[in-house]
C-alpha cells in the first residue's frame, strides 16, 4: 500500500518534470505582437517550433487573432494579452475577424 | 431599391462635405465631435434592429461586432469631450445622418428574412463608405485638436474594418 503509494508519488514527480521540459524547450522565445492603431506589430513574424506569441490588444476596440486555416480564433479585449505556443513548422496567415483589413504572418520553422 | 440606396448614400455625402462649404468655414471639433458621435449612434440603432429581426447567423454576428466597436469609439469620443471640455454642438450634418438612416431602418422595418438581412447589410456597406469618405476627406482634416483628430484616425481604421467585413457577409450572400 505504502510502496504503491510511492510510487504513484514517484511517477507525478517524473510525469511533473517531463511537462515542465516539453513546455519549455531550450532557446524557446516569446514574440511580442502588439494590436495598436487597428494594425498587428510587426505584421511579419519569424518563429521556431515551441516559441510562443504573445498578442498585447493596445487598442480601444476588442480584436481577433484569427488563423485563416480556422485551426485557431481568439479574441482579445482592450488592454488584455493572449498567447498561443507554435507546435509545428509552417506558413500561418492570421487575421482579425471583426476588422478583416487586419493582416498578419507568421512563419514558422523547425 | 438600389438607386434609392445608392442615391441616399450619395446626398448624406454630399451633404457632409456640402455644409462646411455652406457655412462659409470649416467645421469646428465641437460639430465634428458631434458628427463621428451622431454616426455611431446611428449605426448601434441599426445593430439592434438587425438583432431584433435577423435570424442570419453572420448578420447577427456582424450587427454584434457594429454595437460592441461603436459604443467603445464613443465612449472614448464621450471621455475626450469632457477632458477637452468642449460641448458636441448638434449641427445640420449630424441631423442628416440621424435622419437619413432612421428613414433607412423604416424601411428595413418592412422586410424579414433573407430580404431584411441583404438590406441591411447593404446599408452598412454603403453607410461605412460614406462616413469613412466624410471622416478621411472632411473631418479629419478639418479638426484642430490633436487627440480628436488622432481618435477619428483610429476611428477611420476600425470603420475601413467594418467595411470590409460588411462587404465580405455581403459577397457570401449572393
Amino acid at each position: 500500500m505504502r510502496a504503491g503509494f510511492v510510487f504513484a508519488a514517484a511517477k507525478i514527480g517524473i510525469l511533473a518534470a517531463l511537462s515542465i521540459w516539453s513546455s519549455a524547450p531550450a532557446g524557446a522565445e516569446t514574440i511580442h505582437v502588439a494590436i495598436d492603431k487597428v494594425a498587428y506589430g510587426p505584421v511579419n513574424i519569424s518563429a521556431r517550433v515551441g516559441d510562443t506569441i504573445e498578442w498585447s490588444n493596445m487598442d480601444i476596440v476588442a480584436h481577433t487573432a484569427t488563423n485563416r486555416d480556422k485551426s485557431w480564433d481568439y479574441m482579445i479585449m482592450p488592454d488584455k494579452k493572449q498567447t498561443l505556443t507554435l507546435k509545428k513548422a509552417g506558413e500561418i496567415d492570421y487575421y482579425c475577424k471583426f476588422h478583416p483589413n487586419m493582416k498578419g504572418h507568421i512563419s514558422v520553422k523547425e | 431599391m438600389m438607386m434609392h440606396k445608392v442615391a441616399t448614400a450619395f446626398a448624406a455625402l454630399l451633404l457632409i462635405s456640402g455644409t462646411a462649404s455652406a457655412q462659409g468655414a470649416k467645421l469646428n471639433d465641437a460639430q465634428i465631435a458631434h458628427i463621428a458621435y451622431t454616426a455611431g449612434l446611428a449605426d448601434i440603432a441599426n445593430a439592434q434592429q438587425a438583432l431584433k429581426i435577423s435570424k442570419n447567423k453572420d448578420v447577427r454576428a456582424f450587427a454584434k461586432d457594429m454595437a460592441r466597436d461603436h459604443k467603445a469609439v464613443n465612449d472614448k469620443a464621450l471621455a475626450l469631450v469632457k477632458k477637452l471640455k468642449v460641448t458636441p454642438q448638434d449641427n445640420d450634418t449630424s441631423k442628416a445622418i440621424a435622419k437619413g438612416q432612421a428613414d433607412k431602418r423604416v424601411d428595413l422595418a418592412k422586410l424579414k428574412g433573407a430580404a431584411f438581412d441583404k438590406a441591411y447589410i447593404n446599408n452598412e456597406v454603403a453607410y461605412h463608405k460614406t462616413v469613412n469618405g466624410a471622416l478621411q476627406n472632411t473631418l479629419i482634416p478639418s479638426a484642430s485638436n490633436a487627440e480628436l483628430k488622432s481618435l477619428l484616425e483610429t476611428g477611420l481604421k476600425i470603420f475601413q474594418g467594418h467595411q470590409e467585413h460588411a462587404e465580405h457577409v455581403a459577397s457570401e450572400m449572393k
